[in-house]
């Protein structure tokens, strides 16, 4: 029971100390940009950023505003689309490639000179090989998570100790019961990793592709994604806008990694209490 | 209970299965053509339902043997018979994995992403002897006589190491093997965890007569629990000496502070030794 409360406590006040500080962090910030409006001298960096007051300002106006919520739901489409593809390709592609041997000297070295090639370095490319922006957006993205993707699961399922295979074999499990029942579960924990990871890759990427692209073509950064959107706030001088088109890729990604991890933890149940 | 342990200890050989043969086994490893002999010429006959004990230093050439009978690893010659039936030998150079010869590891190998219960369940649910629902209700009952109820819907990770190990040997015994290949299965515990442990195996023994191939280097775990000892020399590893550990069974602790026991060690101390001694000073060389 002790333990118990004591363990409350702790939370409790771990969590206190998350709200002051980020109210701390906030005060300094008004505080910097706000400087040189009371005290009449501008800070190097933090003078020029917009106060988070006026970021609030900014951002309640933007609320009411559709092209906004747009922005959002075209960079997450993009997100997903790209990450949902390359969990459906990555994933049964790595686990043949750590399974076959064959395979994997085929389709290895091909993927090991694509690998160090930046998403990014693809715009240009996708953008001139896919028909419709759209579809060049979502390449790009598949391919920040793709790799990561592949990468995890050809490890995780390599690193698979040998006595679950021979315990398995033992007790008559047949080839497909042994990818079923222990390759595939073995390797759940790195699927599981190298999505995370992959998902944050993907946020990273559909910004700038976004920025580059253009976004789609939306007219004064409706239709664009966030990407777009920060950078027509940008083009157009509204500086409140650029941040608060960043604060909104924060919360945009952070909600797609909880859930992911929520998925995850889901999925491998016995990873729980270790 | 003493009852059933007297009957099950008087119960000897004859109707039992899982005897093995080891004929003139030689294993050698060829990694880049520098052979080595981890197996030489080694001969060893284990009748059903004893308790064979084999005792060597580390990394002799004794989970060689095992994975030999198993069906992990080939041979490079000799044979290797479980009742009369050819295993592996001339022409079939590495056995068949099969349900009749299960391994316990040295560090489990439970599967971490199965329930215990599932875990106990999944060899006869490979099999598909039998409907599910026989195999889980054998399996329950199984785990309760050995003292694991309760546990059936941890995860193996929920449980303590000497919990997880009795799991495997369920696990294992689910199958009906005829043998059950233990490789240093108790080598991670701590020796008040062992000795519980030690008690728990023989219990589960002597209720579930199966021949036992036992690796291990703890003397003290190998006269407890062994009919024979069997010492290995270093490597290449071929049995320097069997001795028959004249202790009737059933056993319990109370073993350990007999004179015979204490005899059996002054015995068995000074051989292994020496060959532990060999062992270390050919890896000095190695290194």
């Amino acid at each position: 029971m002790n333990i118990k409360r004591f363990r409350k406590e702790l939370f409790s006040r771990s969590k206190l100390r998350a709200i002051i500080a980020i109210f701390v962090f906030l005060a300094l910030w008004e505080l910097g940009s706000r400087s040189n409006e009371w005290f009449g001298f501008t800070p190097p960096w933090i003078g020029h950023v917009p106060a988070p007051t006026a970021v609030l300002v900014a951002w309640y106006a933007l609320l009411g505003d559709p092209g906004y919520w747009q922005s959002w739901y075209l960079s997450t489409l993009r997100v997903l689309a790209g990450f949902f593809a390359a969990m459906l390709i990555g994933i049964p592609l790595g686990l043949f490639m750590a399974v076959n041997k064959t395979f994997n000297g085929i389709v290895f070295p091909a993927f090991e000179i694509l690998r160090p090639i930046p998403p990014l370095a693809w715009v240009p490319a996708s953008i001139i090989f896919w028909p419709t922006q759209e579809l060049s957006i979502a390449f790009v993205t598949f391919l920040g998570a793709f790799y990561t993707i592949v990468i995890n699961v050809v490890g995780g399922a390599k690193s698979i100790d040998v006595r679950f295979f021979q315990s398995a074999q033992s007790m008559g499990s047949s080839q497909w019961d042994v990818f079923r029942r222990v390759v595939l579960p073995a390797t759940l924990p790195s699927i599981v990793v190298g999505s995370a990871v992959g998902m944050g890759i993907t946020w990273e990427v559909v910004v700038a592709a976004e920025m580059i692209s253009g976004g789609g073509g939306g007219e004064t950064g409706s239709g664009g994604g966030l990407g777009f959107f920060i950078w027509n706030s940008y083009v157009g001088g509204s500086y409140e806008q650029i941040v608060v088109g960043m604060i909104s890729i924060g919360i945009a990604g952070f909600i797609c990694s909880e859930l992911l991890r929520k998925l995850g933890s889901f999925f491998t149940p016995w990873l729980k209490k270790r | 209970m003493s009852a059933v342990l007297q009957q099950a200890g008087k119960a000897e050989k004859g109707v039992l299965k899982g005897a093995i043969r080891i004929e003139d086994v030689v294993k050698i490893y060829d990694p880049d053509g520098a052979a080595v002999m981890a197996v030489d010429h080694c001969s060893l006959d284990i009748p059903a339902g004893e308790i064979c004990m084999i005792v060597g230093p580390s990394g002799c050439g004794k989970t060689t043997l095992l994975n030999a009978i198993a069906g992990f690893h080939s041979i490079t010659s000799g044979s290797i018979y479980l009742d009369d039936e050819l295993l592996c030998g001339p022409g079939k150079p590495m056995a068949q994995p099969g349900s009749d010869r299960i391994v316990v590891f040295q560090n489990g190998a439970l599967f971490p992403w199965k329930s215990n219960l599932d875990n106990v369940a999944f060899g006869l649910m490979m099999q598909g002897k039998l409907g599910k629902k026989e195999i889980y209700d054998k399996a329950r009952s199984m785990m309760a006589d050995a003292g694991l109820s309760g546990t059936e819907h941890n995860f193996p990770g929920e449980v303590s190491s000497g919990l997880r190990r009795r799991v495997e040997i369920v696990r294992a015994l689910m199958n009906e093997p005829k043998v059950l290949l233990f490789d240093e299965p108790y080598r991670a515990l701590d020796s008040l965890t062992k000795s519980v442990m030690h008690e728990a195996l023989l219990e589960i023994y002597y209720k579930n007569k199966v021949t036992i191939f036992f690796i291990t280097h703890d003397l003290e775990e190998a006269i407890f629990l062994g009919h024979r000892l069997v010492i290995m020399t270093s490597r290449p590893c071929k049995p320097k000496k069997i001795i028959d550990v004249d202790i009737p069974h059933p056993r319990d602790y109370s073993v350990l502070t007999s004179t015979r026991y204490r005899q059996l060690m002054d015995e068995t101390v000074e051989l292994v030794h020496e060959e532990a001694k060999k062992a270390f000073s050919a890896g000095e060389k190695e290194g």
